[in-house]
């Protein structure tokens, strides 16, 4: 099998797809909490009421034929393949912990899943390419819309949806888009930009790291709060202010070509070199390094290597990626030789 | 590879350490990386949101009268206590058993303390009518201003029958 075949057999849509906006907001996603209203949450349910959960939720989606789901029991899947669910961020790390009666509906091409037994009894996901987080939340609402009509949702006038945890509470939703920020890092910009950000009631973190150090330049941003605005006013703000850091970040890439031609194409050439010709590499160093080869590539100073790079190889060259792929057990050491072989691979497809 | 801590288990952590420019390198179990405390793991983050909230609301328990901090949900015998600790309710009852204490600290988290949303069309219970008739009552005022009568008194009567609807259940 080529790697073309293995990458196209193992990319979920997000990476795979493209998207308005696609070269600086990777993904969009929409995550609703929901409950049933008389059964304990997953943290206090006996696992005969967890199992009650996912027979009826189950039973709700083979009730309707619109949205085609199907369902993976955790306890069915070995470790790695869970750890590959987690990596295409279609499940949370929490629920990949091993655990009783806890599973996951997928769609066919993984835009949608809905995670069964999280902290919550039902998270609805839906995770599209680029910026479009109205579609992904007409698609999210059509699902809560037909599971609603079979499930008894816990619903309160007041605080809304319940949820087990107080900070979910009322729409269950959040909302977050992944972007891709490196111009705002190399002209010393994003402390700025992220300090203004949180002002907004919008939470950001680094995808890989803590606070502003971000490996890979990747952040997430997402509502804070989930109570007391409406769905499509904390879709707007978020978007709203996504679009303001894509124009912030074309900005300061043109800006960087201006003043500082020289270092700024020096920079991505070299990343470019040490990702060819590497014989092993952490992931650390590797986003790194493939953060700077996509600036290259939006900007046009990579001519030989599609857009797409980024996305696919931050999901690919995780470790149970690596291993699905290679078929067998790695360690460490062993993931860092797999993991700079692929990319070179990759790079020269 | 084998653990270079323990020696025992296979290595799974690939550590690099950089201190004054000085890397050093290190394979060792994920048991021994928890260990040596080298790796935030999931799940005793000092910093999660449970033990935050259980820090903002355990002053609280201090000003407790004994009945307060025996609350306790019916339904699934979460104790008022349990639910500062852990940070999250132990089923729907408990937000209804512990009301009273819930406004301060939904204030504090959203700014707010009322749904504003989405209610779904089978178990929204009365909000969905509330709201229509208050969208009506909006939509009365303009056609009033606009002396748009004839609108108006349709409206009139529609609100008056939601009300109707609403007092007969």
């Amino acid at each position: 099998m080529s790697l073309r075949d293995i990458i196209n057999k193992n990319l979920t849509h997000w990476v795979s797809g493209n998207g308005p906006d696609n070269d600086i907001v990777l993904s969009s996603r929409i995550r609703l909490a929901r409950n049933l209203e008389n059964v304990p949450y997953p943290n206090r349910a006996s696992a005969e009421e967890k199992a009650a959960v996912s027979k009826s939720v189950i039973e709700a989606i083979s009730q309707q034929n619109e949205i085609k789901l199907h369902y993976i029991d955790l306890a069915d899947l070995p470790e790695v393949e869970r750890e590959v669910l987690v990596e295409k961020h279609l499940i949370s790390p929490i629920h990949a912990k091993e655990g009783m009666e806890k599973g996951v509906l997928l769609n066919d091409n993984e835009t949608i899943s809905v995670m069964i037994n999280e902290e919550d009894h039902l998270r609805i996901q839906v995770l599209i390419p680029g910026l479009q987080l109205d579609k992904a939340w007409e698609i999210a609402n059509n699902l809560d819309n037909l599971l609603e009509a079979r499930l008894d949702f816990a619903f309160s006038e007041n605080w809304g949806y319940l949820s087990a945890c107080p900070t979910n509470v009322g729409t269950g939703l959040r909302a977050s888009v992944m972007v891709h920020l490196p111009a705002l890092n190399l002209t010393n910009n994003i402390g700025k930009v992220l300090g203004a950000v949180s002002q907004l009631r919008l939470a950001v973190r680094g995808l890989y790291g803590e606070g502003s150090e971000s490996a890979g330049n990747i952040y997430q941003i997402s509502n804070q709060i989930t109570l007391g605005h409406t769905e499509s006013d904390i879709i707007d703000n978020l978007k709203s202010v996504t679009t303001q850091i894509v124009s912030q970040e074309r900005q300061a890439r043109k800006l960087l070509l201006q003043e500082q031609e020289i270092e700024v194409k020096d920079r991505i050439k070299r990343s470019y070199g040490i990702l060819k010709y590497a014989y092993r590499i952490s992931s650390e160093e590797a986003l790194k390094l493939l953060s700077n080869v996509k600036l290259g590539i939006d900007m046009g100073i990579i001519e030989d290597v599609d857009q797409g790079v980024l996305s696919e190889l931050m999901v690919l060259i995780r470790p149970a990626h690596l291993q699905k792929i290679d078929g067998k057990e790695l360690t460490a050491a062993e993931r860092d030789i797999k993991r700079a072989e692929l990319i070179q691979t990759r790079l020269n497809m | 590879m084998l653990c270079q801590r323990c020696g025992k288990k296979e290595a799974t952590v690939h550590l690099t350490k950089i201190v004054n420019g000085e890397k050093t390198e290190l394979f060792i179990c994920e048991d021994c990386a928890k260990e040596t405390g080298q790796i935030p793991f999931n799940g005793n983050d000092p910093f999660s949101f449970q033990n935050l909230l259980a820090g903002i609301l355990n002053p609280e328990l201090n000003s407790f009268s004994g009945i307060e901090s025996e609350l306790k949900c019916n339904r699934c015998g979460m104790s008022y206590k349990e639910f500062t600790q852990q940070g999250l309710f132990g089923c729907a009852y408990c937000y209804d058993t512990f009301d009273n204490k819930l406004d301060p600290l939904l204030k504090r988290i959203h700014g707010s303390t009322r749904h504003n949303g989405k209610v779904p069309k089978r178990r929204g219970g009365t909000l969905r009518v509330k709201r229509e008739i208050e969208e009506l009552r909006q939509e009365l005022q303009r056609e009033v201003e606009r002396e748009n009568f004839e609108r108006a008194a349709e409206l009139r009567d529609k609100i008056h029958d939601l009300e109707d609807k609403l007092g007969g259940e």
